[in-house]
């Protein structure tokens, strides 16, 4: 069995539903942040198999910025998850419904 | 050789993704991340892309990862019940499932060959730390400013988020 695109391709798509399902499913905000970094890295991978596959290298140089746009990301929503903790002393994101109507 | 770490990798990669979401303890979910993380790297390394791999180890594993783990152990959770309705968590996994089908359709609706291997020979050094940096700082230097932006305000805004007294 030669590996080619489409099996990093249905690997990516399985670690991405993976995380899908783990963002519709916890209550945990830090693990549906978890969640979403298995998403983004799922992405990266399809990225980096596409940039193998073309041989050109701009898919390595995109999964770069999405590094750094992860981590970004990933400092601010913790943050904002420590707010929330200090305010109402749990993550769970069922009692976080100021916003509900 | 390489199919046989690449169905390592994969099944590793895959099992430790659900031990993700499936873990009740926050930071066990966190380190299976951390492996998937690893075994991701690994890939991209089969990829030809070792830079990349580096890269996803020292930033994500090494730092991103680490700061989940701060975060979990400065909050000291303890477990949070994980009592929703039952109906909602399947209707999640049923969504996610049709994710999976509705991407394997369209993936087998795209002729490539299964059995050809990567479409093109590789130039030599394809990937590496000088291919990425000639790439990074010619044809996308306004890309890479802009990310040092991007940088300077999530540092800014968690800093702002986080203070008690501004």
């Amino acid at each position: 069995m030669t590996v080619s695109l489409n099996h990093y391709l249905v690997l990516s798509a399985m670690l991405f539903c993976i995380g899908v399902a783990g963002v519709l499913t916890r209550k945990n905000a830090i693990i549906i942040l978890a969640s979403i970094e298995l998403m983004l890295n799922a992405v990266n991978l399809a990225f980096v198999a596409f940039a193998r596959h073309w041989g050109d290298v701009s898919g390595q140089i995109f999964v770069f910025f999405s590094l750094v746009v992860a981590a970004a990301e990933v400092a601010v929503g913790l943050a904002i998850i420590v707010v929330l903790f200090r305010h109402k002393e749990t993550v769970d994101i069922d009692e976080v419904n100021l916003l509900k109507w | 050789m390489e199919s046989i770490f690449f169905i390592i990798l994969a099944v590793v990669a895959i099992f430790s993704g659900l031990m993700v979401i499936l873990k009740q303890n926050p930071i066990a979910s966190v380190l299976f991340l951390v492996l998937t993380l690893f075994c991701t790297a690994a890939l991209y390394v089969l990829l030809a892309a070792p830079f990349i791999a580096v890269i996803q180890i020292i930033v994500y594993a090494g730092a991103v990862m680490v700061l989940f783990l701060f975060v979990i152990m400065l909050l000291n959770l303890n477990r949070i019940q994980e009592g929703g309705a039952l109906i909602l968590k399947i209707l999640g996994v049923v969504v996610a499932g049709l994710m999976l089908v509705v991407t394997a359709v369209v993936l087998r609706s795209v002729a490539i060959p299964a059995d050809s291997g990567f479409l093109r020979p590789l130039q030599a050094g394809f990937g590496s730390v000088e291919a990425v940096g000639r790439s990074l700082f010619t044809t996308y230097l306004l890309p890479f400013e802009i990310a040092s932006f991007l940088l300077l305000a999530a540092i800014i805004g968690a800093v702002v988020l986080a203070k008690k007294k501004l």
